[in-house]
Parts: C-alpha cells; sequence; structure tokens
C-alpha cells in the first residue's frame, strides 16, 4: 500500500494506537454530567481529522471510481469537521453567558434581545 | 529540515492540541477554549496535508471542501439548540462514511494480491465501522428528527438476523484476508450497513443520545483504522482518541442515566410485551385540568416552586419565559429553583445549556441529587414538558423499559403542576402514573403559550 504521508510502519502505528488509547480514557476521566453533550460534540469534531486522509485519497488518485470516492470522502469529511467545531462552539457559548454568577445587563441583553424587557 | 520532517512535527503538534482540547472540555470554564485549540489543531493538520509530496489535484480538493463547509456551515449555525443531538449525529455520521470511503478506495485501487493479511484486516475494519456509524447515525438521526417513530422498534427474531448478518460479515471478512476475490467487499459494505440500521432500530427513546455518543466512539476507531490503512499517524491519534474517550463517555452518560450499557443497548429485545402491557385502560381515567389562572394563584401563594423543564420547553423555546415567571415569583418572595435531570432535554448537559441560554442565575439550577430532598419542602412543582424523567414507574414498575432510572421525586411535593401538550406520552413511550395523582393538575397546550399565559396571570394577582 502507499505510504502517501508522514508515517511508519505497522508496529510503530500499533505502538501510536495504545498510547493513544490510554490519553483517551484517562483525559476525559473527571468530566462533569453537565459536559456530557459539549465533550461528545467536541470529539465528534476531533475525529474529523479523517479530512486529512480523504485529501490524501484525492489527492492522489488515478481512476475515475477512485476520484469520485476521494470526492465524496473529502465532502463528508470537511461536514464532520466544520460542522462538528461550530456546532460544539454554540454549545459553549451558553456556559461562557452563565459563568459569572451575576450578568451584567449588557451580556443579558445581547444574549436573549427578543424576549427580555422589564416586566410591568 | 525537510518536508517530510515538517508534515511529521505538525502532525505532532496537532496531536498535542487534540490533548489539550480533550482536557479543557471537560472543565466549564476551559471547555470554550479547548475546542478553539482542537480546531487550531484541526486546520493546522489540514493545511499541512497540502504540502504532502506528490498530491495533485488541489483544485479538485478545495471544491470539494468548499462543497463540505458551505453545507456545514449555515447547518451548524442555523440548527436550533433543541435540535442539537440529531445535528451531532449527522455530522458523525458522515465522518463515518469519509472514513469508510477512505478504506475502500485504497483497497479497491491496491493490485489484487498485494495486500498482506493485516493490511486487508486495517481495510475491513475501516469500511465495517465506518459504515456501521454512518447507517446507525442515519436512524438516530431520523429518530432523533421524528422521520421516524422514536420508540424502540422490535420483531420477531430480532437477534437472529442480527446474528445472521454479523456472522456474515465475519465469514466474508476472513474470505477476503485468505483469497484475492476483492469484488467481495461491496458485499461486507452493504451488511455493514445493514448491520448498523439493524443495530440501532431496538433502541428507542431516551437512550438514543448515548447510542449517538457510542456511535461516536466507533467514528473514532473507523478513522484510526483508516489511519493504519494511510499510514497517517495524526488520523491514529486522533481516531483513537475519540475512540477512547468517547468509550468511557458513553459509559458515563448510561451511569447518569442509572443503567448499564448493555441494559440500554439490548433491553428493547422481548420488552414488546411490558412495554405496550402499560398503557391499557388509561384513556378512560380521567385527569385533573385547570386554567392558567388557578396554576398562577398556586404559585404566587407558594413558599416555595420547584421547576422541572423538560424537552417540551425547549421545543417550545419557552426558556426565556419561564425565567420571566421565576423572576416575577422571586419577587413575590416565592422561593424558585430548577431541578434538572442529568438527562432533561434529550442529552446530558442538553438542559443546562438551554437554560444558561436564557440567563437563568446559575446557583438556582439544581442538579438531581441536590434538588431531590428539596422537594419534601415544596409546594408546587411545576413540571415544563418533561415526562420520562419524573415518571414513577422507574421506581415502582419493574416491567417498565425506564424501570432503574434515577427520577427526580416530584411525587413527594405537596401539588404538582404539568404543562403538557396532550396527555400523549413521553419520549419512552410510557405512560406515567403521575399524571392521574389526585394532587396533580395539568394545564394543556404549548409550554410557551401557557407559560405566557400564568406570567399575565400572575401580574394580575
Amino acid at each position: 500500500m502507499i505510504a502517501v504521508a508522514a508515517g511508519g510502519d505497522i508496529l510503530s502505528l500499533i505502538t501510536v494506537f495504545v498510547l493513544a488509547a490510554f490519553v483517551g480514557f484517562e483525559v476525559i476521566a473527571k468530566v462533569p454530567s453537565t459536559l456530557h453533550t459539549p465533550l461528545m460534540s467536541g470529539t465528534n469534531a476531533i475525529h474529523g481529522v479523517v479530512l486529512v486522509g480523504a485529501m490524501l485519497v484525492l489527492g492522489t488518485v488515478h481512476g475515475t471510481g477512485e476520484l469520485v470516492l476521494g470526492f465524496a470522502a473529502v465532502v463528508l469529511a470537511t461536514l464532520n469537521v466544520v460542522g462538528g467545531f461550530v456546532v460544539t462552539d454554540r454549545m459553549l457559548e451558553m456556559f461562557k453567558v452563565r459563568k459569572p454568577p451575576k450578568v451584567s445587563t449588557e451580556a443579558a441583553g445581547a444574549a436573549a434581545p427578543s424576549t427580555e424587557g422589564d416586566p410591568k | 529540515m525537510s518536508l517530510g520532517t515538517g508534515i511529521r512535527l505538525a502532525d505532532l503538534i496537532a496531536a498535542i492540541c487534540f490533548i489539550l482540547a480533550l482536557r479543557g472540555l471537560t472543565g466549564p470554564k476551559t471547555a470554550r477554549y479547548g475546542n478553539l485549540l482542537g480546531a487550531v489543531g484541526m486546520a493546522l493538520a489540514i493545511a499541512i496535508t497540502f504540502a504532502t509530496n506528490g498530491l495533485h489535484h488541489f483544485l479538485l480538493i478545495a471544491v470539494a471542501m468548499l462543497v463540505g463547509a458551505a453545507i456545514a456551515v449555515p447547518a451548524a449555525r442555523l440548527v436550533k439548540m433543541t435540535a442539537m443531538p440529531q445535528m451531532v449525529a449527522a455530522f458523525n455520521g458522515v465522518g463515518g462514511g469519509a472514513a469508510a470511503l477512505i478504506a475502500l478506495s485504497k483497497f479497491l485501487t491496491a493490485p489484487t494480491g498485494s495486500l498482506a493479511v493485516y493490511q486487508v484486516v486495517e481495510v475491513l475494519l475501516g469500511v465495517v465501522i465506518g459504515c456501521v456509524s454512518f447507517s446507525g447515525s442515519c436512524i438516530a438521526f431520523a429518530k432523533l428528527q421524528e422521520l421516524m417513530t422514536g420508540r424502540a422498534i422490535t420483531y420477531p427474531g430480532q437477534q437472529v438476523w442480527n446474528a445472521i448478518v454479523g456472522v456474515g460479515i465475519l465469514g466474508l471478512a476472513i474470505t477476503l484476508c485468505v483469497s484475492s476475490t476483492s469484488w467481495l467487499i461491496v458485499i461486507v459494505l452493504g451488511l455493514a450497513l445493514i448491520f448498523g440500521v439493524a443495530f440501532v432500530l431496538p433502541i428507542g427513546g431516551a437512550d438514543v443520545p448515548v447510542l449517538i455518543s457510542l456511535l461516536n466512539s466507533f467514528t473514532g476507531l473507523a478513522v484510526a483504522a483508516s489511519g493504519f490503512v494511510l499510514h497517517s499517524v495524526v488520523l491514529v491519534v486522533a481516531g483513537t482518541l475519540v475512540g477512547a474517550s468517547g468509550t468511557l463517555l458513553t459509559q458515563k452518560m448510561s451511569q447518569a442515566m442509572g443503567r448499564s450499557l448493555p441494559n440500554i443497548l439490548f433491553s428493547a429485545f422481548g420488552s414488546v410485551i411490558t412495554a405496550t402491557g402499560g398503557a391499557e385502560g388509561d384513556t378512560t381515567r380521567s385527569v385533573r385540568s385547570a386554567s392558567a389562572e388557578d396554576v398562577a394563584i398556586l404559585l404566587a401563594y407558594a413558599n416555595k416552586v420547584i421547576i422541572v423543564p423538560g424537552y417540551g420547553l425547549a421545543v417550545a423555546q419557552a426558556q426565556h419565559t419561564i425565567r420571566e415567571l421565576a423572576d416575577l415569583l422571586e419577587s413575590r418572595g416565592v422561593e424558585v429553583i430548577y431541578a434538572i435531570h442529568p438527562v432533561a432535554g434529550r442529552m446530558p448537559g442538553h438542559m443546562n445549556v438551554l437554560l444558561a441560554e436564557a440567563n437563568v442565575p446559575y446557583e438556582q439550577l439544581k442538579e438531581m441529587d441536590e434538588a431531590n430532598p428539596e422537594f419534601q419542602s415544596a409546594d408546587v412543582a411545576l413540571v415544563v414538558g418533561a415526562n420520562d424523567v419524573v415518571n414513577p414507574a422507574a421506581k415502582n414498575n419493574p416491567g417498565s423499559p425506564i424501570y432503574g432510572m434515577p427520577i427526580l421525586a416530584v411525587d413527594e411535593a405537596r401539588n404538582i403542576v404539568f404543562m403538557k401538550r396532550s396527555m400523549r406520552p413521553g419520549f419512552a413511550g410510557i405512560d406515567n402514573e403521575l399524571l392521574f395523582d389526585p394532587k396533580t393538575t395539568m394545564l394543556f397546550g404549548d409550554a410557551k403559550d401557557s407559560l405566557t399565559k400564568v406570567v399575565a396571570a400572575v401580574k394580575a394577582l
């Protein structure tokens, strides 16, 4: 198989795989349940790195069939990576507003312009 | 420094960014920064890929990326906060699909018989896991988007059929490893797609979010497999990180619901009878419904009100109105707190996000363990568009599909007000005994309309 990118032999890849698996487990061990959804969405964006693979496929095609597959892969992977980060950021925007216990009136107005208003 | 070394260094930096991004995402203060760091690492990994030796078709790649971005940005920007879960499912599914296409493409273009067994295994893992994640995510999307029933779908012999498909995939995979009949991969691909659908169909109701998390980690593994196929370290690192952390996150999510993962994945099998058995005869029973004015009086003269927000509140976009009501009640000296079930809304943490959007003060939000002792001293529990998370069947009906799920102890409050559109059961499709309780008052209608009326009525008092 064509080693298109910076790469290694199968054993060093397996080493990387095993180490990354341990890191993946450890690094999120203490997540509070409030952040489960944003974290899931964030990891969803990170596996959008598949775009790199899709680019390598499309960038080295020869036949038409492979071209179609590669093109589709790049489109799908771009959806994953772009959509993933944007959605996660939108979720987390909400947390930014919430952090200070007392929200300034300016921030409150900006976050909810339509339904804000002084009760008579 | 050669170009190859530069690329490897960039990949290393990207990998570090991804790890720090994950760590950042586990704390409320660092979460946003974590996500941005992940995006920076991603941008670096993608940009450096353009410098890969022997890469062609730059224009084609750029066009494909533009097409993808042109669809993704508006979709992710315009989607309502309530529809976030299915959006995550969709973006996850296409990622799995991309991983499968990469592996497939590399397999089809390799000269017949040139692949070692381990290389065929890499391709097969990428194709099978990627396809399962793709078709599974499609069904999860359809369920959450209500394009199909959200309930568990079961049929006779389900396990047998799934086993046959699974064995079929395995058999063909082994054949592919030992022979060079490469067209068999297309059948494997088809079977994997079918398997993904069959895997998701029997999972229904509130369990779908946990399922999406599981499919998310599947996609991570598929990406790692395609990284093996392409000998790309950054793909292996990022894919494995997501695969591992996603698996742990799935565990944690099911724990938050008080369920075990196998229970969520396989409990629907054979539960057809118990799930429908609870519904009989309920249609003839009477409930107490009231006007907005009645509810307003009940609330305004209470000492302590606990608001239980649910998906109905989110759908009606009533989070701002509920805050207005809470402010109004507080100005009359009523103590108001929000009791947030871990899976209120559709996903863990979903409701916190929605209420934060409406600037509900952080200290009024109580997690379930904190909130449950409060119900005994509450005059009114105001349940807005929630159902399954307050259903006592989870505590006292072992036959119920949600049995064992921790619930909010709404039944301990002195009065219960349900704001619901109808008597229809909740997302899990089970009737709620609490609706027929003598101390329960129903206020039918859209959550936002009802709340607006109640707010007006409280003001008029």
